[in-house]
């Protein structure tokens, strides 16, 4: 068997493959191939690294050498000077935006310092459809761990851990095993929710594509704990790589005796199969789940009964989501105690997070419970791209809120979220900076709920429906004082009626903007002006006359042909023919053309 | 019902998926995603097929049909755009390039230029955030983009497809 001393990781993730990372494992393995290597070098496709906004990452270990934006035509380079001579490549290395230089080793990125990463501890360290490497990484000892146990003491270690559900919810993850293990029944079910519909958010993707087995691991666990047989992935079928890694997992597993009857000879059998979503965010709820499961519309139900009572077949259903399942063989095989070591009083561990928007390191973030989102947005963000002002980050997705200035210095736990009047929600972390209108923002989740409402009840249906009128009329500028006032009365409405979470929920990011943000609608409505010049019924294009050149430039680009003028002189832009597109803005070199 | 209007080579391999399932109605999420990546959509009588083959009402079958949104009854251009507007590029200006595509192809999200080359599609977060605002063509990523490129995007589909 061959030693290697060298590895070369290349981030396959969904972001890296889009800019050509499977190219670059090819050029790379041909490299090492072609200076006769192959036996010392070994490279190696991994999930994702989590540094995204530079991806593809491509990480040499054991000196933890960091090559960012990484093109194909880079990997003989790599292997020669790198590998080969010893020298790594400079210019591929990652540059600290505050000292100017080449970071060299990644443990001393700010990106990673702050992290912790138990979640997300193999993602961009093995081949994810390589078991052999998880096993290296103590994958299914934990497995191995627990069938000597009593199901009673496993359960018991989970709730002393603290864990809660990672989807949002936030549920003690020992309780709900607890009581579908209670539920006399002769057949149970496991089901792991990955229907990660919550847009900007990538945590459920980033570990199955990078983990897949951590998932099948405690699944099993969690067959065993509640006296399930049968374990269900519910995936979302708009991601092919996260289904394709996730087949190949289960398929080793059972080769290995992992998954399948008896499993290490103790017994106890399990088996997971795949179901695949169809694309609607309502499905990330339990029940409407589990209906979509039966291969019938995914609708919610009133709970109780809970899935764990009765759920997928009438069955007791426990329903984890995927990064909750991800902490489960950490706290296995490290204890309780560790695990609520980690984070703060009532929220343990730690939070995967998907950063994105306008922050400059956009990626995949795993800290501690009780990390302040400065840290987050800041530290390991690398705070606001261009050197814009922050303004607003949205947590909790479509049923979340919008958190401010004054908040970040909050730690960030399920309820100091909830009582600064956001949520944990699953994990999406959206940064808007002073370009961003919080009135369009909170239009723009309106429109994601109305379009995802199932319709099944009323106040969801409907209500969401009128309130995004409301926020279209105030947009356009046809917005009074009255309507402000209607808003709250009818989200207060929605929040106490309707029937499942996303009706529920779906008025907070209105209610936590308009909280937040109360000047900005006043504006809309009292001056007919959008603050931010995001609302085209409110602002308009206007060229300085004392800085136009008069070079014609902007009347070219025009696509509406709305600017005219005789060059030399300034020109001028018909208002009733702008479209206002801004292309104008963008292209005029002598910054002549504003906004207002 | 009414009679099925199609060649019997396909109503033979909707019969093999459905058969594949067990005929199983548990199963009409799976038979369907199973239907259209063989058809491309999922047009009224491959319906009443599906329904008379699993033994359920075509209600059924078109009430899963039209709920979930990855699922089709019109079909698709050679070349399906799907524009994320999920909330990062959403905040990177999405809305943008996706006014842009709709200038350029004449077409409204959801629609199929009339030539069959292009159809015109939303969609809610591909997951590559890093990379906003992000398009797909088929299985193609573009990231990054400006309205200014979309022209260009257009035009090496239809440069590949007179090479064709």
């Amino acid at each position: 068997m061959a030693h290697y001393h060298t590895y070369i990781l290349t981030c396959g993730g969904t972001g890296c493959r889009a800019s050509h990372s499977p190219q670059i494992v090819a050029a790379l393995q041909q490299a090492v191939d072609d200076a006769g290597l192959s036996d010392e070098v070994k490279v190696i496709r991994t999930g994702c690294f989590g540094f995204c906004e530079q991806g593809p990452i491509v990480k040499v270990v054991p000196d933890n050498t960091f090559y960012v934006s990484v093109k194909p035509e880079d990997a003989s380079e790599i292997v020669r000077e790198h590998i080969v001579m010893g020298r790594k490549v400079e210019r591929l290395l990652y540059i600290s935006p505050e000292t100017g230089k080449h970071v060299p080793d990644s443990r001393h990125m700010e990106f990673y310092k702050p992290q912790m990463r138990i979640a997300l501890r193999n993602c961009g360290f093995i081949d994810p459809e390589n078991i052999e490497e998880y096993i290296a990484r103590d994958g299914y000892a934990a497995l191995g761990k627990v069938l000597r146990m009593k199901p009673e003491d496993v359960i018991r270690e989970i709730m002393a851990s603290g864990l809660r559900g990672r989807g949002g919810g936030g549920f003690p993850t020992g309780l709900k095993w607890k009581i579908t293990r209670e539920v006399q029944a002769d057949c149970k079910y496991v089901v792991c929710n990955a229907d990660e519909g919550d847009p900007g958010a990538f945590m459920d993707r980033s570990i199955l594509e990078g983990d897949p087995h951590s998932i099948v691991e405690a699944m099993a666990i969690n067959g065993y704990c509640t006296g399930a047989s049968k374990g269900l992935v519910y995936i979302r079928a708009e991601y092919p790589l996260a289904v394709h890694r996730l087949q190949v997992a289960i398929a080793q597993a059972r080769e290995y005796g992992m998954l399948g009857d008896d499993i290490m000879g103790t017994g106890f059998s399990f088996d997971i199969e795949i179901r695949y979503g169809a694309g609607a965010f309502v499905c990330g709820e339990e029940t409407a789940l589990i209906h979509s499961m039966e291969g019938r519309r995914g609708e919610p139900t009133v709970k109780p009964p809970y899935p764990s009572e009765c759920g997928y077949k009438g069955a007791p259903t426990n329903v984890n989501n995927v990064e909750t399942f991800a902490n489960i063989p950490p706290i296995i095989l490290r204890g309780a105690e560790w695990f609520a070591s980690i984070g703060t009083e009532k929220s343990k561990g730690t939070k995967v997070f998907a950063l994105a928007g306008k922050v400059n390191n956009v990626g995949l973030i795993e800290v501690p419970m009780g990390t302040t989102l400065r840290e987050v947005i800041f530290d390991i963000g690398g705070g606001i791209k261009n050197g814009k002002r922050f303004k607003a980050v949205q947590t909790g997705g479509p049923s979340g809120g919008c958190l401010t200035e004054k908040h970040l210095d909050t730690p960030i736990d399920y309820d100091n979220l909830l009582a600064s009047g956001s949520m944990m929600g699953s994990g999406g972390m959206i940064v808007m900076d002073e370009d961003d209108c919080m009135v369009s923002v909170a239009k723009f989740y309106l429109e994601f709920t109305v379009e995802e409402s199932c319709g099944k009840c009323t106040p969801c249906r409907i209500g969401n429906r009128r309130l995004l009128e409301i926020l279209e009329r105030i947009t356009a500028g046809h917005g009074t004082e009255d309507d402000l006032k209607e808003l709250k009365n009818l989200a207060a409405v929605i929040k106490d009626t309707s029937l499942c979470a996303l009706g529920q929920t779906a008025p907070n990011p209105v209610l936590s903007t308009m909280e937040n943000f109360w000047d900005e609608y006043v504006a809309h409505v009292r001056d007919k002006s959008c603050p931010a010049h995001r609302c085209r019924d409110l602002m308009s294009y206007y060229i300085d006359p004392k800085i136009c050149k008069g070079c014609s430039l902007c009347s070219r680009v025009c696509p509406a042909n709305a600017i005219s003028g005789v060059l030399k002189q300034p020109y001028s832009i018909d208002q009733t023919a702008c479209i206002k597109c801004g292309t104008c803005m963008d292209k005029c070199k002598f910054g002549a053309i504003g906004v207002r | 019902m009414e009679k099925i209007c199609m060649p019997p080579k396909r109503i033979e391999e909707i019969r093999a998926i459905c058969r594949e399932h067990g005929n199983d109605a548990g199963e009409l999420i799976n038979i369907l995603h199973a239907v259209q990546n063989k058809l491309g959509y999922l047009p009224r009588e491959v319906q009443e097929l599906i329904a008379m083959e699993l033994g359920i009402p075509v209600s059924k079958v078109y009430g899963v049909v039209t709920f979930y949104s990855f699922f089709t009854m019109t079909p698709k251009g050679k070349y399906p755009v799907s524009v994320c507007m999920g909330t990062a590029c959403y905040v990177r200006g999405g809305e943008k390039v996706l006014e842009e595509f709709k200038r350029q192809l004449g077409i409204d999200v959801g629609g199929t230029t009339p030539d069959g080359l292009f159809s015109l599609d939303s969609l809610r977060c591909v997951g590559a955030c890093g990379l906003a605002p992000v398009v797909m063509v088929g299985q193609k990523v573009f990231g990054r983009l400006a309205p200014a490129d979309v022209k260009g995007i257009i035009d090496e589909f239809v440069a590949l497809e007179r090479g064709a």
